[in-house]
């Protein structure tokens, strides 16, 4: 894999014109620029609205939002925005994109002009949930306060304004979005793999982003029938799905929603395992230990997070027997990501591991992981449950996996292939303290909420006994210090597209052995116009 | 004054209005900085504190501190300036098989007690009585079927100077709270007239979804000696004063909740408590004033 691909056909690096390149772009690099862009502008919505939230949260009694509603719209939109449009464009899009046809020595994407599609749905879907909270929601204001889970009647009579339906059809632009991306790549990714590349020699980054889009194929349409259902229930004399009045039951879509939503976290987390998988190997200097434990362990997380959707539900009078086999199969999901965090510390067992700043993030993903994994591990246990479910105990678990997780996951493949995507190097003192702000910063937010649950504070409240308060303002204290963190990433974000140190083909040497370090930085507009040939090595 | 006498006083002077009462405070809720759970009463709550302190935290605790402390001895080990030539191992399959079983097998010890504890709080045993509650937005209704005397009433939150007054804690103490006889099997019946609402005692271990158009059910039984007020929110999102509807549950001796339920949930204080009040107060006419 020591060639070099990039240099002998710069000539073909027809840049089209401003406009024509980033609206009409078919060029899967710049449509992963464009998604990590929307990324970042949807992560900087969600985090404000998370911040006001810790705001009001951080003493006693009501400090800003005097109407009640607006603060469930807040928390409501968190959760749409940061799943939706932060982590899922971020990890999929943007990440997917860039670099899963150059791993697999592919010129592009199958489809291109889908995945111009894919991407544009986006915006338009993002500004329709950005109507909503201008448009009456219900009696009590402007915009939808029903939660990210959108459960009837909540959803169909307790918001008859137009806010909510601007979300369905925002959601519904976003789940198409999501398909289109899901198709293109397992379709990328089955077909056009170098001559070599055999399904066992692909990067684990490829199989993750391969085994989410199956996910996501799978998942996004009962989202998308379940929220068709919410709009012909909100229609007068429409249907009855989920109202009782009518033979319907608002279990019913509980139900079809976490059939999609259980996935959906770990649609969140396998790229990010993925990307991780690369770092641990590349830093550690040594080839990924287990790799086909580890490419299976993934898909084996997959399949498995198809049957387990209802414990998130074990408190809407399910039967206990059903409850049973729930509790079951959700700690079997533990086994597969063991064998993941055992498979990275094995990686790095014997290795010569540099501590770079993608390191660093890879480092506290794994770690943090495994805090919101034994939460997880406890949380399913139905039992249990009933003293945490709707707790701050949760916020706490599934921040771990997520605002800790995926989102260490997206920074870690941010630090690790900036110079590649923008072919400039950061300044790593600025790079390391924002890690060490957000590693702190969230710790602190999330941390003491474990305690905050176990005392019986329940989720979505914008006011809390005095009891509380403690906790509440250790965790808003760290909510300005994530805020601090989120200044240093621009500073030194914007510091190295001023400065513009070049970066070499492969500045991280001789542990990134993927096809993209075998490229230019940035890669030619069009890379491997004669495609690479995988040479049977068998690195392991 | 034992310790019982006193939080009998105590918990009849929550009951009294706002005039009769001194500076009472939450003995059962909540806790500043506190990191466990809030302390159980009912046999299904010790026992899921105790299956989670037992077995849960220790696992969980052992399994983190292990994964913490093997990569802080890798980091070290395996840095770059103390091992400059990394080993080009990639297979291990005994390690792998090891890494698969035995989180398989710490799994198979948790199971156990966790079936043990889901069955024990599911299955509803034989009940001595059954309370109706439902959800209404935003407050709740008790109902006491077995008791055609006992009117139902609703239950709606105490604003913070009439909670102040009363010696209870702001948005969980309510106007009105479920009373319940100790050391008697309850069962619950849940539902709700419009959303969701999720009816939930920490103390208890109970927490149950009311869903309209669906009647579920759990129960409780307060063990012996452990008469008082507790507390719990509402704990599913209902809309815009989901954290203004607090569950207030009072529980009484047997003797006093039958007096209680005789009088059509008028509340007599025995002769024990007149140091506490100077007058007998009636929980009836409170329920009374409250909108049907």
């Amino acid at each position: 894999m020591a060639t070099t691909y990039g240099g002998d056909h710069a000539h073909d690096d027809h840049k089209p014109a401003f406009f024509a390149r980033w609206f009409y772009s078919t060029n899967h690099k710049d449509i992963g620029t464009l998604y990590l862009i929307f990324g970042i502008i949807s992560g900087l919505i969600g985090g404000y609205l998370s911040f006001m939230m810790r705001l009001e949260l951080g003493q006693p009694g009501i400090q800003i939002f005097e109407n009640f509603h607006t603060y469930n719209v807040f928390v409501s939109m968190h959760g749409l925005i940061m799943i939706f449009f932060m982590v899922m464009p971020a990890l999929i899009g943007g990440f997917g994109n860039w670099f899963v046809p150059i791993m697999i020595g592919a010129p592009d994407m199958a489809f291109p002009r889908m995945n111009n599609l894919s991407f544009w749905l986006l915006p338009v879907a993002l500004i329709c949930l950005l109507i909503s909270f201008f448009v009456p929601g219900s009696a009590s204001g402007n915009g939808f306060g029903g939660g990210w889970v959108m459960y009837p009647p909540l959803s169909t009579s307790g918001s008859p304004g137009p806010a909510f339906d601007f979300i369905i059809i925002g959601l519904l632009a976003a789940g198409f979005s999501s398909i289109f991306g899901a198709i293109n790549f397992i379709t990328t990714i089955l077909n056009m793999r170098a001559p070599g590349m055999t399904i066992h020699k692909m990067p684990l980054f490829a199989w993750g982003v391969l085994v989410t889009a199956f996910l996501l194929l799978l998942a996004l349409p009962v989202l998308a029938a379940a929220l068709f259902m919410l709009f012909t229930d909100r229609i007068d004399g429409g249907t009855g799905f989920f109202n009782p009045a009518m033979g319907g039951d608002p279990e019913m879509f509980q139900h079809l929603f976490w059939f999609f939503g259980h996935p959906e976290v770990y649609i969140m987390i396998l790229p990010a395992f993925g990307i991780v998988s690369h770092v641990i190997s590349t830093f550690s200097k040594k080839p990924i230990f287990g790799y086909l434990g580890m490419a299976y362990a993934m898909v084996a997380i997959g399949v498995v997070g198809f049957v387990v959707w209802a414990h998130h539900m074990y408190t809407v009078g399910m039967d206990v027997n059903l409850k049973a086999y729930f509790l079951a199969a959700t700690l079997v999901i533990a086994v597969p990501t063991g064998v993941k965090i055992f498979s990275w510390l094995a990686t790095m067992w014997g290795g010569s591991i540099r501590y770079s700043i993608p390191m660093q993030w890879a480092l506290a993903f794994i770690f943090l992981f495994v805090l919101g994994g034994v939460t997880g591990v406890v949380l399913a246990n139905a039992g249990v449950d009933a003293a945490l479910h709707d707790t701050y105990y949760v916020v706490a678990h599934f921040h771990y996996v997520l605002s800790m997780g995926a989102v260490f996951g997206i920074f870690c493949g941010f630090t690790y292939w900036f110079g590649k995507m923008f072919g400039v190097l950061y300044n790593k003192y600025l790079a390391a303290a924002h890690f060490w702000a957000f590693f702190i910063g969230v710790n602190l937010i999330f941390f003491p909420q474990h305690f905050l649950g176990m005392q019986g504070m329940p989720r979505r409240y914008v006011d809390y006994p005095v009891e509380f308060a403690f906790y509440n303002q250790i965790s808003t204290a760290g909510a300005f210090l994530t805020l601090l963190s989120v200044v240093l990433f621009f500073v030194w974000v914007i510091e190295a597209l001023l400065v513009r140190r070049p970066a070499g083909e492969n500045y991280w040497g001789e542990g990134a052995t993927t096809l993209e370090w075998t490229l230019s930085s940035p890669p030619p507009f069009h890379q491997f116009n004669s495609l690479p040939v995988i040479e049977d090595t068998d690195g392991h | 004054m034992g310790f019982k006498r006193l939080s009998l006083a105590l918990s009849t002077a929550l009951i009294a209005a706002a005039v009769f009462a001194g500076p009472a405070f939450a003995v059962n809720g909540p806790k500043d900085k506190a990191i466990g759970f809030q302390e159980g009463v009912t046999p299904v709550m010790e026992n899921l504190v105790s299956f989670h302190n037992v077995y849960l935290m220790p696992i969980i605790t052992v399994i983190t501190l292990f994964v913490l402390v093997l990569m802080g001895y890798i980091m070290w080990r395996f840095s770059e300036k103390r091992n400059p030539v990394p080993s080009k191992t990639t297979h291990h399959v005994g390690l792998e098989v090891a890494w698969t079983i035995v989180p398989v097998l710490i799994l198979l010890v948790m199971v156990v007690p966790s079936m043990r504890l889901l069955y024990f709080q599911d299955v509803i045993p034989e009940a001595d009585m059954t309370v109706k509650v439902t959800g209404n937005t935003w407050n709740w209704e008790y109902a006491y079927p077995d008791y055609p005397d006992v009117e139902s009433y609703i239950s709606n939150i105490l604003e913070e100077k009439d909670a102040l007054a009363a010696g209870k804690p702001y948005l969980l103490g309510s106007d009105a709270p479920l009373v319940v006889p100790v050391d008697t099997t309850v069962r619950v019946i849940v539902t709700s007239s419009n959303n969701l609402h999720s009816f939930a005692v920490p103390a208890f271990g109970i927490k149950m979804d009311a869903v309209p158009g669906r009647l579920n059910e759990t129960w409780f039984k307060v063990n012996p000696g452990k008469e008082g007020t507790y507390f719990g929110q509402c704990s599913e999102l209902c809309g815009v004063r989901h954290a203004y509807m607090p569950i207030e549950v009072e529980v009484v001796s047997k003797d006093r909740f039958r007096q209680w339920a005789a009088n059509g949930g008028a509340y007599t204080t025995t002769s024990a408590d007149a140091s506490a009040l100077d007058s007998s107060v009636t929980m009836g006419a409170a329920n009374a004033a409250a909108p049907k």
